[in-house]
């Protein structure tokens, strides 16, 4: 660690490397996950699934399986027939398939058996009669086949959502430019790969009260999506989520396995559970959604950009998810880093027979970023520039609106780049190495959780409860989720900095619908700065209380006292003071009981048009990396040995966690930049082509890079301590940087991801034949777009709403290329 | 995770025991040494026995004998990790012990057994699923169903030997001896296998793998080159395994080419061999060989990696090993091949 993101004096806790709080549990394998979680007479439940991608559902026999000696309970779509969905504009899922099935590997039947043998067994007893339906396999076929229909919503086709957005005159911003480049992008889809398989255990009590152990990264959404599909009330169903083995966005939806062990419990009475296997984790999947993109960009001379039309295609799956989500974030942090004066953004999500795509880490960001930024390695190139020299000129400034109406904080992403620049040698070494070695350099920025809740609510979306007891112990409550990323800890870093204790005197409660208070969860790198603001807001209550129960016996005013090393005392006679559990017994015996809350919602946003509650943020992470590359010329197999990385992380809340982050960031944006792949088989049934941990291939420590990091930044002030996100941000730039450090190293452009050998060696071999150097995508499909929501950028006077354009744009282009004078907006 | 089939569980004292308990069992059984594969293939449903006869106690599969100069005989209930972590095998024959190396994980290398390695089932993308994926696409031809999906005009199976270790035994031309209830016998290591993804190898069920004999060490030398897409766990993709004996003045005064990974058995590159023989090995002669190796080499579409690339590198490889054993730097295309005057767009060549 370097740069000037050092520990603050003032600071006893906060900024120094801490154990996490469930680290030696962890280690020596106490910690209990969901797998872990035994009942007395619990029963297994397994789900019998879709062996075809596209059919209606004829008929279903369950009778020989009912009557296998060991099977308890059998159910089929019709016994839970409500829909649900991870947001309330998608609600297409059952927990069990109802008339049809849209993929391999979808649930159609559950059986709940004395053990999971007898459960699978079972399995094979039950007869399922399907009528087949043509299958939609890809972004192009959902587009040349409107029918069948893989869902009866959406906007029409296979077209689940389109997007249209337009800040400020997009093509009075192309005429301004010297300079306009369209370029074409693929980013292939990629999964979480979580160690832990998905499993839940749940029970139902004589009261009727039903509780669900599962590892979910967001159990609050969980909640509310058994309370519409069980018909139970919120208040007779408790979720915990158990320690979380890796999450990464693929716990984040509601599951059919979570339905389905609930209703079995509310069936039979018994403790029932599931973990799914491998596979059907793959079926889960949730992850990286493929897409196609075009990013047109006009530019100056010296690299300013005049505007930016960004498209995408996503392939979303058979459900829609959080989908519509991912969709708007492949635009909305384009803006972050360098001013775009005029933005059009417009996406497509389809839907095909394949599982359900969503919220994988960065959600919907890596896509374009990658996009973007080898388009700017590109305009560099066409300019003659220094692709970070020309990055440097023209950077976002603190305090900014950008044209989407995302304000932009603090920004330390030109400290970030002289750190990675410094560290990597760049100016002695970039274009300058032999062939075959090469430097890239790419940057990004990213939210540090989002403005908007997933369902529309106003109220908080994080809160905290703080139980002191007599003896000087402190609880801290938080519905939050513990994914490995350290939540709980950050929790007990911050109660104790506020309180002067150690972290480890405290105990932290999270997760647990029953015993604390709502969290919205593990996404959108919002754990840390939500609630860490409301665990100060509660802390500094208690600390008010416990300040005003001191002063009273200590005759000094409140505002002298200082909470340091199990100590309240006076600064200016550090001598006189109470131990903290006196302080705890004199405020007790002052006040009653103490308990305190907090709570945190984010600052309101100015956007005020449809969609403008997504991508902005209370705070925006900035990164700078440069990779290196070696690639032999002659098998064009890449190795990065190498990735120097700065962070503006604004404050570290605990500078390894962040570090851990960083890492963990790079090694699956550099898994999705080398190989890996959710690949299907279109013309064998939509098969997934390797749904195992040994075929889909993603990075080993061998083939992991060294990483050098750099944290930096200035205190934000809407961040605990100043803290802003690490858990997404630092992977957005891997894949563009690898990119382009294999242009450094051989000259040829990879334009999509993975960056496999036989694409690299093509592109060499093409270049060696006097041809293009590139791999990519050459055609980008049509779609017929909506009028845009047309919003005035911050700088042209707009105020956030929405403008009716007149005349339509298409006309209006078509005026343009006839010579007809068009009137401003 | 999936669950293992309900099996019995035979554990013989000795090898007399063990080839009577399957002649006793008959067709539904089969032996079982580190289990590395014939475990996840019954999870899968590949691979059904109804009686597992487990070699763990049989210490006479686990010596190693003789002496390089007569040649030594490896037990083929030797742990991969023991093969390739005994000095001897090291020193004198580095392409075994490397092969033996490079297969999987050390997790794996300590139970899995070199005579297993040898017998590795043969795998494919369509077939190493588990029984739903398989069951999608109404099965193969080598379990279950009737078509090759790989090739699904094709009479016969593709299925893709993986073994790292089979390559090396044919190139160097080791011996197997296999024993069973009625007899004992010697086989080439070549002739154990066929071309084939589902008979692939010239062994009755019944017949158990027990010694491995490798040649006397007397002026040739071998080595193993692999392809995966990682550096440890994975599968070979391709491998090619090649063993010279030079004259004096460098003159090949032998050849063997084994391309592994790329067809259903180890195939053996005549037309390759035939390039070299006589002649001393310079850049352009291991180039001619190379040029003519890898139309060898028959990749399909069932494994890891784009089978027009694994074409290619079998090129490569080929040239590598060759490069190795001649002492030149590694790599290296033909001067006049298609990479020549290749210059980076700074002018970096």
């Amino acid at each position: 660690m370097a740069g000037n993101n050092s520990a603050r004096e003032d600071l006893h806790v906060i900024g120094k490397p801490h154990r996490k709080v469930d680290a030696t549990s962890k280690c020596t394998g106490q910690t209990k996950y969901a797998d872990d979680v035994v009942f007395p007479r619990m029963l297994h439940a397994k789900l019998l699934r879709s062996t075809v991608p596209h059919a209606r559902i004829v008929r279903i026999d369950t009778s020989k399986a009912e009557k296998y000696p060991g099977v308890k309970a059998v159910l089929t779509g019709k016994d839970l027939p409500v829909a649900y969905g991870a947001m309330p504009v998608s609600e297409d899922e059952h927990a069990l398939a109802i008339d049809k099935v849209r993929m391999i590997g979808e649930p159609v039947v559950a059986v709940a058996a004395v053990d999971e043998d007898v459960a699978t067994e079972a399995l094979d007893l039950i007869e399922v009669e399907y009528d087949l339906l043509p299958t939609i396999s890809s972004i192009e076929s959902a587009l040349e086949h409107p029918e069948p229909r893989v869902h009866d919503h959406g906007e029409f086709g296979n077209i689940h959502r389109r997007q249209v957005y337009e800040f400020g005159d997009v093509e009075a911003g192309f005429a301004e430019a010297d300079f306009v480049r369209e370029d074409l992008t693929f980013y292939e889809g990629s999964t979480h790969l979580p160690l832990e398989e998905h499993a839940s255990v749940a029970l139902f009590s004589h009261d009727g009260k039903l509780t669900l152990y599962s590892s979910t990264q967001d159990l609050h959404y969980l909640h509310k999506a058994l309370v519409k599909v069980l018909g139970l009330p919120a208040s007779h169903i408790h979720v915990i989520a158990t320690p979380v083995g890796g999450g990464f966005g693929g716990k984040c939806d509601p599951f059919p396995h979570e339905m389905v062990v609930s209703k079995f419990a509310m069936i039979t009475g018994r403790p029932v559970k599931i973990c799914l296997t491998r596979e059907e984790v793959f079926y889960c999947h949730r992850g990286r959604h493929p897409a196609l993109m075009s990013t047109k960009t006009g530019f100056k001379k010296d690299g300013s950009i005049t505007a930016l039309h960004h498209r995408s295609f996503l392939d979303g799956g058979a459900y829609g998810g959080l989908g519509v989500a991912t969709a708007f974030y492949t635009g909305t942090f384009q803006t972050t880093t360098y001013p775009i004066p005029r933005y059009r953004v417009e996406a497509v999500r389809v839907f095909t027979n394949k599982a359900p795509a969503g919220p994988k880490r960065g959600n919907g960001a890596p896509q374009p970023r990658f996009a973007q930024e080898v388009q700017m390695d590109k305009i560099a190139e066409q300019l003659g520039l220094d692709p970070i020299e020309m990055r440097m000129r023209h950077l976002m400034s603190p305090n900014t609106y950008a044209a989407n109406w995302i304000r932009i904080g603090t920004i330390a992403l030109g400290t970030c780049i002289d750190k990675v620049v410094e560290g990597s040698r760049w100016k002695e070494r970039f274009r300058k190495l032999p062939y075959g070695k090469g430097l890239g350099f790419a940057c990004s920025g990213y939210m540090t959780g989002a403005q908007t809740p997933i369902y529309w609510n106003n109220l908080p979306h994080s809160a905290v409860q703080l139980k002191i007891d007599r003896g000087g112990g402190v609880a801290v409550f938080c519905g939050s989720s513990e994914i490995g990323q350290g939540s709980n800890s950050i929790l007990a870093y911050i109660v104790a900095e506020v309180l002067g204790i150690d972290p480890f005197d405290i105990r932290v409660v999270t997760g647990d619908t029953d015993l604390t208070p709502v969290d919205l969860g593990s996404y959108s790198s919002r754990v840390t700065l939500m609630t860490g603001n409301a665990a100060i807001q509660a802390a500094e209550r208690a600390k008010e209380l416990l300040s005003q129960a001191v002063a009273e016996k200590l005759e000094v005013p409140a505002e002298r006292l200082r909470f340091v090393d199990r100590r309240v005392f006076d600064f200016e006679n550090p001598e006189k003071g109470v131990s903290f559990i006196d302080a705890v017994w004199l405020a007790e015996a002052k006040f009653g009981t103490l308990g305190t809350v907090g709570s945190y919602k984010p600052p309101a946003t100015r956007g005020k048009f449809k969609g403008s509650g997504i991508g902005p943020s209370p705070a925006y992470s900035y990164t700078a990396m440069v990779a290196e590359a070696d690639v032999n010329p002659e098998t064009g197999i890449v190795t990065v040995p190498r990735i120097w990385v700065a962070h503006d992380i604004g404050q570290s809340i605990n500078p390894v966690l962040v570090i851990g982050q960083v890492e963990g960031s790079i090694y699956m944006g550099l898994g999705e930049t080398l190989m890996e792949e959710m690949a299907y088989r279109g013309n064998r049934n939509v098969v997934q082509k390797a749904p195992s941990f040994l075929e889909y291939k993603s990075l080993t420590t061998l083939e992991m890079c060294d990483i050098v990091t750099y944290l930096v930044g200035d205190a934000d002030s809407n961040g605990p301590f100043g803290a802003k996100e690490a858990g997404q941000g630092p992977q957005l730039p891997v894949p563009p940087a690898v990119a382009n450090a294999i242009y450094d190293a051989v000259g040829v452009r990879i334009d999509e991801v993975p960056i496999t050998p036989d694409k690299v060696l093509k592109a060499i071999r093409a270049k060696a034949k006097g041809q293009e150097g590139r791999y990519g995508p050459t055609k980008f499909p049509h779609c017929e777009m909506p009028a845009p929501i047309f919003v005035p950028t911050p700088f042209e006077g707009g105020d956030g709403k929405p403008l009716e354009r007149n005349p339509a744009p298409a006309q209006k282009r078509a005026d343009k290329q006839a010579g007809v004078p068009v009137a401003r907006v | 995770m999936l669950r293992l089939p309900k099996f019995r569980y035979l554990q013989p004292k000795s090898l007399d025991e063990a080839t009577r308990m399957m002649a006793d069992a008959g067709p539904e059984a089969m032996y079982v040494a580190g289990g590395t594969d014939l475990y996840p293939n019954m999870k899968r449903r590949q691979q059904t026995p109804k009686v597992v006869i487990g070699l763990a106690q049989l210490d006479a599969l686990r010596t190693l004998q003789g002496e390089p100069a007569e040649g030594m005989v490896l037990g083929a209930g030797l742990t991969l990790t023991a093969v390739c972590m005994d000095q001897r095998v090291q020193q004198s024959y580095p392409a075994v012990a490397n092969a033996a190396e490079l297969i999987s994980t050390p997790l794996l290398r300590n139970m899995g057994s070199i005579g297993g390695n040898l017998l590795l089932d043969t795998r494919c993308n369509y077939y190493d699923q588990n029984y739903d994926w398989r069951k999608s696409i109404h099965f193969c031809m080598k379990k279950d169903g009737e078509i090759c999906w790989v090739a699904p005009s094709s009479p016969r199976c593709w299925a893709v030997q993986s073994s790292d270790c089979a390559p090396v035994m044919v190139a160097i031309g080791a011996k197997v001896k296999l024993v069973s209830s009625s007899g004992e016998r010697m086989l080439d290591a070549a002739e154990l296998y066929n071309d084939d993804g589902m008979r692939h190898l010239n062994k009755r069920p019944e017949e158990l793998l027990t010694e491995i004999h490798l040649p006397p060490v007397n002026g040739w030398r071998a080595t193993y080159w692999k392809l995966r897409r990682r550096g440890s766990f994975d599968f070979p993709v391709l491998g090619v395994a090649s063993c010279l004996k030079l004259a004096g003045d460098g003159t090949v005064e032998a050849a063997k080419i084994i391309l592994g990974g790329v067809g259903s058995h180890p195939i053996e590159v005549v037309a390759a061999q035939k390039a070299i023989l006589g002649k001393k090995l310079t850049r352009e002669t291991i180039q001619q060989a190379a040029a003519v190796a890898y139309p060898a080499a028959k990749p399909l579409d069932n494994t890891d990696h784009a089978m027009a690339w694994r074409k290619d590198m079998a090129r490569y490889y080929v040239a590598g090993t060759l490069a190795e054993l001649a002492g030149l730097p590694p790599g290296g295309l033909p001067p006049e091949g298609p990479l020549v005057g290749i210059s980076s767009p700074n002018g970096k060549t």
